[in-house]
Order: structure tokens, then C-alpha cells, then sequence
């Protein structure tokens, strides 16, 4: 049941690994970008509108797929839906100067009424008895596992067992680690999030990186959402089904310190927190309902320390959420 | 290499809106000099300057470097021509090391290596007589320290025009003489170096000429070997102005703020002020003197309720009632309705003194929106305050409608005192009020406070130019790394007697 218990809470952890690295690239070119959850619910539409299309095209026939572009069509058109909002997000707040908040809250309400509007025309399409689309066939394709996992027990079934995508969010985040923390161009991204008027004098194109920061963010963000729809929940989209997860990405931003190893850490963290509630026998639904409660507890408690400890290069980018305007007096 | 045009301006116009900060303004800067730009707030030094390095683009005129036309369209296309500017306001990103502020933004060979770097940067300073630690953070530096990395910046970009914006501002003299002798070396070293101030004494010691701007024009350009401190004041605004501050005897001086032995301590658990104990009389001016952050900050919070103190008393003499009150440690408002009419014009003008965001009138409302008797606000009186001030103070601004951010740091200044003194206090603090002043806002301020002195208010000056402090204040306290270190007359010291107080117990803390 331990075996289960963890192999299931990585199942979890990975569309919040996905949102919180996107999140983090995002808020470190000074983007407070709260469309994320608009953004991965966008994503993962998306997803599933490539899926379909495809699906159609192959007469709704397994053999006719190819794998090859089974996973490729729903992979793009999911970061089409993504960076387009991104775009938006970018659009909106460095060119026209919008403010980020309220940019950011409207692209999540947007993303989620696009989301379901598509949802449920596809579903509406399809003539289903459930108010869902199964896209089980091209699901399969992104779960496909190792061939030799289930030979390997309890460490196939932990580390081996899940995926391709969940492999890449764990390599996503550890390249953008590396990316934040080793490179030129990642120093020039956080120096535009923690200071643009400095990188702007240092010959650094402030413009060009906050867009780059915030539509590759998004990008990476919308494959959580499509990793949730194709891995996790088999293939079958139904509205609202996403939950609040978007919203858990953003919280597990502040609980691993803007810092893209520690979100692997921490996303594992959060999907153990939401799990447990199933692995614990004789709870009520009010209980379970406290227990969902858990991430959001534990960022606070970050919150709580990091305030108190006062380390500077464990807050925010310094100049997060706010408009950059270089003639400005 | 020596008197051969580095850089040269020709016909310069830029405009904001309706305000023409530079207007056809003509320069040249020679390699192997120090060229000073001199001219009052708001003549435009600093849009000059910033036109030169990318920040701004004129609207009219032409740039040439090296006797070719160049076009500096972003802060990148400066560093091309190497030329690298030294911000009054340091352009530093605080949590990362000194080598990575410096290496920002650059382009180099090969691959990204944080070592080779520092490398560069030990060569940079030993060549030039700087002292920095490549790997100390930004944010645990003091203000000197920003300053020598925003220098290796430029000089690791490879610049050889050098551009430094009201450098010595934030330096302690010793600092300064540091400064001006890398500065020196970098001179004999073929560069060419533009020094933006309004300290005279500097430009004249420092600097082999000077061109002087006077509201957005182009005055001229002397040698300073051949000029003096008369004509280049002269030069800078346009006429003649006595050197000399009034001063009147005090008139019935009675004990109104005494403060006894008040302890401090900061958010760290320093003490910041040790054993502190002075009076103010009523109708007198006493000067603060002391090195930046002795201090004074935190003595004039404690006096006006906003900082905690340890231990002491701050009693103040009701002259109405004739009661003596303890201020120590009571709020701005309890402070208030004990009917003590205490003003502070903070150093801090935008952050405390007034909402930048906020037009003239919504500012004087800070201090007297209490007053209103229904939910409403009423506007009349304020507005006619901040006409009256804008009026009497000579404030150059649009309107009372405009935000205070958008005028300059004297108009600013204007607007927070005349709200001060308004409110007819019984004591006026006043923590800098003349830092980033043009002379004759200068002038305009000290009249302000000789005429509260007059009328019987305690006034408290806070001050860093020694001249200034001996030719306005009656009595000078001297405050050093937390201590008072000794009270002078303010007629018979002399500024060696007060300059040798104010570093008097910088040794005694090390003991």
C-alpha cells in the first residue's frame, strides 16, 4: 500500500511540478503571472482538442494512430492554448502596461470559460451519455510505461512506472535549475525580474525577456494541465474536473523559494498531502475536506518562516508584479 | 592622447511633455580630463548625461565620438562606443554578488564562468587602487562599496568615457578623497571622465574643466585653473548671491525639548544612540552635525514618535500651559493631542513626507484631514494652502493638481516644508532639507527656518555641509556613532573644532 501510496502521490505531483517551474520562470522575469491556473486549464484543453481531431482523422481506430504523432499533435496544440495566453498575459502587461493582477485573475477566469466552452461542445459533439469525452485511445499512448517495470516491484512501480511526461517535468525542472543558476541568459532573466531598470542599463532587452520569461512559463505550465488530462484522469475530460491545481502551483512558487529543484521536492510533497486522505482509514468527507487544506497550510507555514528568518535570497523577485517603463520619472 | 575630443554634443534638445529639460545644449569632453557638468536642480545635468548613455534619446541634435556622428539609441549602443555611466542611484541588483552585477548583461567569449570573471575584477581594482570583495552581496554592501561596483562595471565593460552623476552625495569625506584619487589615476590613464555636481569646492579641486548649465541652457565652459568659486556660482544662477546667512540673536531663549540620556536600539540589537542628552530652546536653531548614519535618523524619530527608544525621557515644555510632558515613546497622535505642535520634515521626503502618487493638495490633507466635521472631505482650505505655498515658496509646478513625484527634488522639498511650517509649530525638525538642493532653494529653506526661529519656534537642523551648519545654527551638536560628542557655539567654532568631533568616537568604538 506504500508502494501505491507514493507511486500515486508522483502521479499527483506532476501537473503541480509542471505549473509551479512554468510559475516560477514566469515571476522571475517580475511577472506575478495568477493566470496560471487559466492557463494550465487552457493547456490541457487544448490537449485534448489535438487529441480529438486526431482521433476523428484515424476513424476513431486504434491501429490507424501513429504513436509518433498521437503524442505530438495533442503535445503542440496543447502549447499553442498555452503560449497564446502567455501572450495575452505579455501583451497586456509590458506593452500595454495593464496591471498584473487583474490581467492575470481575468486570463484565469477566460482560461477555464474556453476550457469548459470547448469541453462541452466536444462533449456535445460526441453525443455521450456522460457529460465527458474519453480520449482513451490517445491516452494510451502517453502512458506508456517502460516494458521491463512491472518485472522490477515496488522500484518499478515508484520510479518506473509513470509516464513520459512525468520524466519530463522532473527533467524540465532540473534543467531550469540549471538555466536560473549557471547561465548568462539566466542571469539576465532574474536580474530583469529583480530589477529591470537595472538590466535595462546593462544592455539587457527587458521587453524581449519578460515576454520570453512569461510564454515559455506558460508553455511549460499548459503541459500540467495536459499531463492531467492524458496521464492522470486516463484521457476523459470533464469541466471543472481540473480543480484547484493551477492555484496549488502557484502556492507550491512560494513554498519551494522561487526555486526550481526545490518544486520537485515540494510538488511531491503537495501530492502526498492530497493523497493522504485516501490512504487513511475512517475519515469523514469533512475531515477529508481538512486534509485537503494541507499544501496551503504548509506554504503559510513557509511563508511564516522565511518572513521571520529574513533571508533575502529566499524572497520574491524584488520587482515582482511590478510595470517596467524606462522613461518614466 | 591628452586634448583630443572624446565626445562632443552639438545642438541638444530634449523635451518631457511641456518641460525642456535640455535646449540646445553644446559640449566636448576630452580624453585624458575631468570634465565638470555643474549646474543647479533641474538644469538638466542628468537628462544630458543620460542622453549620452542610451537612457534618454533626444529629440533633437547630434552626438559625435571621437569626431564621428553616433547614434546612442539604447544603454547597449553607449557600451559599444564605451562609454559607461555612473547613476546617482545606483543600478544594482541587490541579491546578487558584486561579480554577477558586473558581468550583467554582457556578452562575452566562451562559456558563462563566474571565476575568470572575479579574476578580471581583482586585476581591475588592483590596477586602479579599488578595494571589493568580487563575491559579497549587494545587499550587505555599504554605499561606497555600490558605488566601487558600479565603477568596475564600467571599467570591466572596457569603457573609456566616464560618466559619474552626483558621485560624492552619499560619501563620507574620506571616501570622497578615495574616489577622487581613482578617479585621478584613470585620468592619467587617457579616459575621459564627465563629473555631474553642485559642490564647488569638488569641481574646483578636482576637475581640469568645467561647463556649467543653467535651466536646460548651455552657459559655457571655463578651465577651472582660471576661474573661481564667484564666477562659476555666478555661471550656474545667473546672479550674484551673498554667500552670507542671516543670523539673528535669539530672542528670550527658554528651555521648550529636553532629552535625557535616551537609549536605542536598531531592529539588529545595535545601539544606535548611546546616553543621549541635549535641550532645545525655544527661538533658537540647533544644528545636528555628524557622518552620515550616527544617528541623527533615529534621534529625530524618537523625539516625533516614530521610533521606540530604550530607556530616557523626551520632555517638552507646553508654553501654552506651562506643563512639562513626557513624549518618550507615545504615537505621532498621542503626541498631538497632548497639544505639542511638533513638525519633521524627514530626509526621506517621498518615502515619509509626502505621497509622491498624491497632488499638492492631497498631501496637505496628510496633516489636516482630522480636522473635517463630517465624512466628507473638505478641500478648500487645503487647496488654498497649497496655493499660497506654491505662491510664496516659488514652487515651479503645472498646478495643485499635479502628483508630487513629477516635480523636482527642490520643488518637492518647497511643498513639504511650506505644509510644515503651516501647521505653526512650536518645534520644526528638519533632517536634510537642503540634500539635492540648488542653491537658491537652499537659500529659500534657510530663510524658512530663520523666520521660525524668529518667531519663537525650536528648530532643529539637521545638516551635512559644516559651512552651512556654522553660519545658520546658534548652537551645534555633534553627534558621533551614537553619542553626543560634544555642543558648540554655533558664532565661535570652527570647522576643524566640529570636523574633529564628529570622528572623535569612530575610534573610541573599536576600543
Amino acid at each position: 500500500m506504500i508502494v501505491e501510496f507514493i507511486s500515486r502521490a508522483i502521479l499527483l505531483s506532476i501537473p503541480l511540478l509542471f505549473g509551479a517551474v512554468g510559475e516560477i520562470l514566469t515571476e522571475k522575469s517580475g511577472h506575478l503571472n495568477l493566470g496560471i491556473p487559466g492557463i494550465m486549464y487552457g493547456g490541457a484543453i487544448g490537449g485534448v482538442i489535438g487529441a480529438f481531431l486526431y482521433e476523428n482523422a484515424c476513424g476513431n481506430v486504434a491501429e490507424n494512430m501513429n504513436p509518433f504523432l498521437a503524442i505530438l499533435i495533442p503535445l503542440l496544440s496543447s502549447m499553442i492554448f498555452s503560449m497564446l495566453m502567455g501572450l495575452i498575459y505579455s501583451f497586456m502587461t509590458v506593452t500595454l502596461r495593464a496591471n498584473q493582477n487583474v490581467t492575470g485573475l481575468a486570463l484565469t477566469t477566460f482560461g477555464i470559460g474556453l476550457g469548459n466552452f470547448f469541453g462541452g461542445s466536444l462533449t456535445k459533439l460526441v453525443q455521450s451519455d456522460l457529460p465527458s469525452i474519453a480520449l482513451t485511445k490517445t491516452s494510451r499512448f502517453f502512458k506508456a510505461e517502460l516494458p521491463f517495470a512491472k518485472d522490477l516491484g515496488w522500484f518499478g512501480e515508484i520510479f518506473l512506472s509513470h509516464d513520459f511526461l512525468a520524466y519530463s517535468a522532473i527533467l524540465i525542472a532540473v534543467l531550469a535549475s540549471i538555466f536560473l543558476t549557471k547561465t548568462r541568459v539566466g542571469l539576465n532573466l532574474r536580474a530583469v525580474g529583480e530589477n529591470p531598470a537595472t538590466a535595462d542599463a546593462a544592455g539587457i532587452n527587458v521587453t524581449a525577456y519578460k515576454y520570453a520569461g512569461t510564454i515559455i512559463g506558460s508553455a511549460i505550465a499548459g503541459l500540467g494541465g495536459l499531463q492531467y488530462v492524458m496521464a492522470y484522469a486516463d484521457g476523459v475530460w470533464s469541466n471543472n474536473a481540473f480543480g484547484d491545481r493551477g492555484w496549488m502551483a502557484i502556492a507550491l512558487v512560494i513554498f519551494a523559494l522561487w526555486k526550481p529543484s526545490m518544486a520537485i521536492l515540494g510538488s511531491f510533497l503537495f501530492g502526498a498531502l492530497c493523497n493522504a486522505n485516501n490512504y487513511l482509514k475512517g475519515l469523514g468527507t469533512e475531515t477529508q475536506e481538512l486534509f485537503k487544506m494541507l499544501p496551503y497550510i504548509v506554504t503559510l507555514i513557509v511563508l511564516i518562516i522565511t518572513s521571520m528568518r529574513k533571508k533575502r535570497e529566499h524572497q520574491p523577485p524584488e520587482s515582482l508584479g511590478l510595470p517596467y517603463f524606462r522613461e518614466e520619472r | 592622447m591628452a586634448n583630443q575630443a572624446a565626445i562632443e554634443l552639438k545642438n541638444i534638445t530634449k523635451t518631457f511633455g511641456s518641460v525642456v529639460a535640455n535646449k540646445n545644449v553644446n559640449l566636448v569632453a576630452n580624453r585624458g580630463e575631468i570634465l565638470s557638468i555643474l549646474g543647479e536642480n533641474g538644469s538638466g545635468k542628468t537628462t544630458l548625461m543620460n542622453m549620452i548613455s542610451g537612457i534618454y534619446f533626444p529629440d533633437e541634435g547630434e552626438i559625435f565620438i571621437d569626431g564621428e556622428p553616433a547614434v546612442i539609441a539604447s544603454p547597449k549602443d553607449a557600451f559599444d562606443y564605451k562609454i559607461g555611466m555612473i547613476h546617482q542611484h545606483f543600478k544594482l541588483v541587490d541579491v546578487f554578488s558584486a561579480t554577477e552585477n558586473i558581468i550583467l548583461g554582457l556578452e562575452e567569449q566562451g562559456r558563462y564562468n563566474l571565476k575568470a570573471a572575479e579574476g578580471r575584477i581583482s586585476a581591475i581594482c588592483e590596477q586602479y587602487g579599488f578595494e571589493l570583495d568580487p563575491k559579497k552581496k549587494i545587499y550587505t554592501m555599504a554605499v561606497s562599496e555600490k558605488q566601487t561596483v558600479e565603477i568596475i562595471k564600467v571599467l570591466y565593460r572596457g569603457a573609456d568615457i566616464l560618466i559619474l552623476d552626483e558621485p560624492t552625495a552619499v560619501l563620507t569625506p574620506q571616501e570622497t578623497q578615495k574616489l577622487f584619487a581613482v578617479l585621478r589615476r584613470m585620468r592619467d590613464d587617457g579616459k575621459c571622465i564627465i563629473i555631474i555636481t553642485h559642490k564647488l569646492h569638488e569641481v574646483l579641486s578636482l576637475s581640469d574643466r568645467v561647463a556649467v548649465l543653467r535651466k536646460g541652457e548651455y552657459i559655457g565652459t571655463v578651465e577651472t585653473a582660471k576661474t573661481s568659486e564667484t564666477e562659476l556660482t555666478e555661471m550656474m544662477v545667473g546672479k550674484k548671491i551673498s554667500l552670507n546667512i542671516e543670523r539673528s540673536e535669539p530672542k528670550d531663549p527658554q528651555v521648550r525639548l529636553e532629552v535625557h540620556h535616551v537609549n536605542c536600539s536598531n531592529r539588529e540589537g545595535a545601539l544606535v544612540l548611546d546616553d543621549v542628552s541635549f535641550h532645545v530652546n525655544a527661538g533658537e536653531i540647533l544644528g545636528i552635525a555628524g557622518i552620515a548614519g550616527s544617528g541623527q535618523r533615529e534621534l529625530l524619530e524618537v523625539i516625533a514618535g516614530l521610533q521606540k527608544s530604550d530607556s530616557g525621557a523626551v520632555l517638552y515644555h507646553n508654553p501654552k500651559t506651562g506643563n512639562v510632558d513626557n513624549l518618550q515613546n507615545k504615537t505621532p497622535l498621542q503626541i498631538r493631542e497632548l497639544g505639542v505642535r511638533l513638525s519633521f520634515v524627514p530626509e526621506d521626503r517621498l518615502g515619509m513626507g509626502l505621497v509622491g502618487n498624491m497632488d499638492i493638495t492631497d498631501n496637505m490633507m496628510l496633516r489636516s484631514y482630522r480636522r473635517g466635521k463630517s465624512a466628507f472631505l473638505e478641500r478648500k482650505a487645503p487647496k488654498d494652502l497649497a496655493e499660497k505655498i506654491i505662491e510664496d515658496l516659488e514652487v515651479v509646478t503645472p498646478g495643485t493638481t499635479t502628483p508630487v513625484r513629477r516635480l523636482s527634488g527642490g520643488n518637492v522639498q518647497k511643498v513639504l516644508v511650506g505644509r510644515e511650517i503651516a501647521a505653526s509649530p512650536t518645534v520644526l525638525m528638519a533632517a536634510y532639507p537642503v540634500r539635492g538642493l540648488d542653491i537658491n532653494s537652499s537659500y529659500t529653506i534657510y530663510n524658512l527656518l530663520n523666520e521660525q526661529k524668529e518667531k519663537g519656534v525650536a528648530v532643529v537642523f539637521v545638516g551635512e555641509d559644516l559651512d552651512v551648519l556654522l553660519e545658520l545654527c546658534d548652537r551645534i551638536l555633534v553627534i558621533g556613532g551614537g553619542k553626543v560628542t560634544g555642543i558648540v557655539d554655533g558664532r565661535t567654532a570652527t570647522k576643524e573644532q566640529v570636523g574633529l568631533l564628529m570622528t572623535k568616537t569612530e575610534g573610541g568604538k573599536q576600543e
